[in-house]
């Protein structure tokens, strides 16, 4: 497997401000890589540097082998990048934007491509419909179809389910697997975990411009040991001192972290002993959530140490 | 080069998609200035010896030239801009050159098509002649490419359509309206005429209205000259603010 991104030493400065502070990754050709990380972390800018909307003051990128800045043309024919933003060209028609967009990147006659591509996005009735009367969830999908049209081996999407219902975002992720599976690179920024946990084999997670985690996905689920354990009692009162000590409330149930199972029978016990009526029980393990949580809070730990 | 063929054809679609007020709303203003002032003077005025509306006709076009040509390019940039659309072409593998040439010739082409408006809506009340042809199209095509350049400028310049329309309404009306369309700078006074000589586009007017009646200001090919040393100098600005990425790529 060849190297589809090659991302070295990234760094940017939009003022004094170091959005990427020396970001190093590489991204193996055919994977589906996640992008997480709270606002402000750098994630678009450095996809915003991938794409060359951004320039960066150090450091080297490539896609596909071909270098961003030097060998733009090579590097911009092999990514297609679905923007964040809900951005639309108000002048046309969804055909025509496809249309247009092909021919920027050098193709003409690519109908056959683009039907394709409105078909798997559920478009294909709104073709001939203008931009401006599309919905927001509309144009996400012909964004994504705009970033498609030229068959790119890198694909990126900056948050494409953000603000998109339960259907397309399903029918979205389908699509988008079916093309990983063809052999597509995927690179995926998210807010919702679960997406990432689910669709990513690999995670980098990025802070103030840094890499503070950078896994396959199941490595880092690994990372957050154990179980949780939600109780819900018939009466909230109930929980013994000692036991509400070691757990945390949330919305009426009580939360325990469990090293092993064993602990569940102790507990339990505790409970009845104490007269506790169980309502609701549920044992759920360790998520993308639990890992990002505890990853920022070690790069958090870490910099305090640092900076004492 | 089909990257800059399909943002040309992108270009001309935009503006052709709205032609109602992109084409035919300057036409009718060119026609509405004519009416007026050749209403009011043209049984009192001439200028080198041919009436006051034949003599205002050629200024009219090229003024139309001249404003279309800017607003099509600056009005492009800023909208895709403020939209946010600009990315898709800062996406694709577009050069800079390419960039700069499909945003000039679609404004070439806007001003053209408007200025030939004027000239059939206005032709009907004058008796034109068209002594140097060639004079005519030079001049309309170069000056529509400095302002369809300096458009791109703008349009890259602001970041805000009041930005944009500041240097539209306080540099390039003053320049068209004072540039010699409504009269011949002979009839100024003697500073004026001497900071008139500082405007290009009273060359682009002279020369282009030399076309039309083979009497001029200013010898044409002087004109011609100024004319391209101004289209050289937007030009190659134009290109450098492209190539840096000023405002477009950060």
């Amino acid at each position: 497997m060849g190297v589809a991104v090659s991302i070295q030493q990234l760094v940017k400065y939009f003022g004094s401000l170091r959005a990427l502070d020396g970001v190093s990754l590489e991204i193996a050709e055919g994977e589906f890589f996640g992008l997480l990380g709270p606002n402000g972390a750098g994630k678009t800018t450095l996809i915003s540097c991938l794409a060359g909307l951004v320039r960066p003051d150090q450091g080297q990128l490539s896609v596909m082998g071909y270098d961003v800045h030097g060998d733009y043309r090579e590097a911009r024919r092999r990514l297609g990048v679905v923007p964040q933003e809900l951005v639309f060209d108000p002048f046309f028609s969804v055909r025509e934007t496809l249309r247009i967009q092909s021919g920027y990147f050098g193709i003409r006659n690519n109908d056959a491509w683009i039907d394709e591509i409105l078909e798997n996005l559920d478009l294909t009735a709104k073709a001939n419909v203008n931009m401006r009367r599309l919905s927001g969830g509309m144009k996400r999908r012909v964004l994504v179809a705009q970033a498609l049209v030229h068959k790119p081996p890198v694909i990126v999407l900056d948050e494409p389910t953000a603000g998109v219902d339960v259907e397309l975002r399903q029918g979205l992720w389908q699509f988008v697997q079916r093309l990983n599976r063809e052999g597509h690179t995927v690179i995926l920024t998210t807010h919702y975990l679960e997406e990432a946990e689910a669709l990513c084999g690999r995670i980098a997670m990025l802070k103030q411009g840094r890499v503070v985690a950078l896994d396959t996905t199941s490595n880092l689920l690994a990372r957050v040991p154990g179980h949780t354990l939600n109780l819900r009692l018939a009466n909230a009162a109930s929980l013994p001192l000692a036991l509400r000590a070691r757990a945390t409330q949330n919305e009426g149930c009580w939360i325990f972290r469990l090293a092993g199972f064993d602990e569940i029978e102790h507990l339990l016990a505790e409970i009845r002993v104490a007269g506790g009526v169980i309502e609701d029980l549920r044992l759920t393990q360790a998520d993308l959530e639990d890992v990002f949580v505890a990853v920022m809070q070690g790069a958090e730990a870490r910099e305090q140490a640092v900076s004492r | 080069m089909s990257g800059f063929r399909t943002l040309l054809y992108k270009e001309v679609l935009r503006f052709w998609k709205v032609s109602f007020q992109t084409v035919a709303a300057p036409v009718l203003t060119a026609l509405l200035y004519l009416l007026i002032f050749s209403h009011v003077l043209d049984a009192q005025v001439q200028v080198h010896n041919v009436r006051y509306a034949a003599f205002l006709i050629p200024g009219l076009v090229m003024m139309s030239v001249l404003q279309n040509a800017f607003a099509n390019s600056s009005s492009s940039l800023i909208q895709s801009k403020v939209m946010g659309s600009v990315i898709f072409i800062l996406l694709p593998p577009i050069s800079y050159v390419e960039f700069f040439l499909a945003y000039v010739v679609a404004a070439m082409l806007r001003g053209l098509m408007v200025g030939l408006g004027v000239l059939v809506v206005t032709g009907w009340f004058a008796s034109l002649s068209f002594v140097a042809p060639g004079w005519i199209l030079v001049f309309a095509i170069i000056g529509g490419g400095i302002m369809g350049s300096l458009g791109m400028i703008a349009g890259i310049w602001a970041d805000k359509f009041d930005q944009l329309s500041g240097f539209q309404n306080f540099l390039i009306m003053p320049l068209t309206m004072l540039s010699g369309v409504f009269y011949s700078i002979h009839s100024l006074p003697v500073f004026w005429q001497r900071v008139s000589h500082f405007n290009p586009v009273f060359y682009m007017i002279d020369g282009f209205r030399f076309g039309f009646f083979g009497v001029s200001d200013v010898a044409p090919a002087t004109s011609l000259a100024v004319v391209a040393v101004s289209f050289l100098v937007v030009a190659l600005t134009t290109l450098a603010l492209l190539r840096s990425g000023y405002k477009l790529r950060y």
